[in-house]
């Protein structure tokens, strides 16, 4: 019962705080599910955000999903779930009435603006992580040259990250 | 039915079609929802969306929730919410428990560490968007103060972000608007 009540709240404060769509509540998630709760290490998190970031469909509710199904079973799954999707969606439809009245004031358009730096902080310390994670594990010039290449390919050449994804776990299986 | 049908194949497509996200699929929903079956204007769409952005959490979900529950109650909602995440949720959990079955091989070991540094350099360009936003709406010297006061509150001190969000949002909406932020939102709103 304990593990639901968990689930709940893992979920629930990176819904409520995220501001910025899906992306934005990455690094929340992480906090709760690697900081807080311990339910998986760095490099798992990454993992299943690598195969999450090469699959359609948002990112928030993929990692819920799969994050809740691992911790609970299918029932987990929905609790997660519904923890990240139901607080901003009853907000909308209960407040969005009022807040289209207001949609101009300045204070309003603000509020997701004055949150960017924290969301800012909170993925550069997960990016970092990522980086020292695999320095460790397989060397700095492995590390720097798949970075650099990933980069160009998907930033500068617009590669499709699946494809990436895919190449990088190619490689890796041969070379690593 | 036909309507319930319609709701499900649109939001079925943004979900599958979407990569990269929520925010990426924006474009999708606004393609189904106002060209595809007319549900709404595109104005009162672009209504929607500003108030989906004044709020957190996911906005892909949002919009598909609320535009279904527009469309047709709370099972248009229910509807659309399956449509927009089932899919890509059950694909998740078949991959990643088949991928965790294999998971002592050496190569299996090699292939994930070949991945890390991949996402790693995701998560860095995100960083780099984010605090771009924040760059562009305080002004440079204001954002990178900022930045630094949120690193040594989170880093340092650790304190949880979301005590650090809500004070944030309190100062959002509590201090004075300067005229600068003004022009800013206007500028934003032509892009």
């Amino acid at each position: 019962m304990m593990i639901y009540f968990q689930l709940f709240l893992a979920f629930f404060i990176p819904g409520i705080l995220g501001y910025g769509g899906g992306p934005a509540s990455i690094p929340l998630i992480e906090n709760e599910v690697v900081k807080r709760y311990e339910w998986m290490t760095v490099q798992e998190f990454g993992e299943v955000l690598a195969l999450g970031n090469s699959l359609p469909g948002p990112i928030a509710t993929k990692m819920a999903g799969y994050i809740g199904f691992e911790m609970g079973g299918v029932l987990g799954s929905f609790v997660s779930v519904f923890a990240t999707v139901a607080p901003s969606l009853i907000l909308i439809i209960l407040v969005g009435g009022i807040l289209l009245k207001y949609k101009k004031s300045p204070k309003v358009k603000r509020l997701s603006l004055f949150v960017q730096p924290v969301i800012a902080i909170l993925l550069g310390v997960m990016a970092w992580q990522f980086f020292s994670e695999s320095y460790a594990g397989i060397g700095i010039w492995q590390t720097a040259i798949i970075v650099i290449l990933s980069y160009l390919l998907i930033e500068r050449w617009k590669i499709h990250p699946a494809l990436i994804i895919a190449g990088a776990l190619l490689y890796g299986g041969f070379f690593l | 039915m036909k309507t319930q049908w319609n709701i499900f194949i649109a939001f079925f497509r943004v979900g599958i079609l979407g990569f990269g996200g929520g925010p990426a699929s924006i474009p999708l929903i606004q393609k189904e929802v106002v060209d595809n079956y007319k549900w709404m204007e595109n104005e009162e769409f672009g209504e929607i969306l500003a108030i989906g952005n004044t709020l957190p959490g996911p906005i892909a979900t949002k919009l598909a929730g609320y535009i279904g529950y527009r469309v047709s109650g709370l099972i248009g909602m229910f509807n659309a919410l399956i449509a927009t995440v089932l899919p890509t949720i059950l694909l998740m959990i078949i991959l990643l428990t088949s991928l965790s079955n294999i998971r002592e091989f050496d190569w299996v070991q090699g292939m994930t560490a070949a991945v890390v540094p991949v996402v790693g350099m995701m998560m860095a360009v995100l960083t780099w968007q984010f605090a771009k936003k924040a760059g562009i709406g305080f002004g440079w010297g204001k954002a990178l103060i900022m930045i630094f006061i949120v690193f040594i509150l989170l880093q340092v001190l650790h304190i949880h972000p979301g005590i650090v969000i809500v004070v944030l949002l309190i100062l959002a909406l509590t201090l004075p608007v300067k005229k600068k932020n003004d022009d800013i939102g206007s500028k934003e709103g032509n892009k």
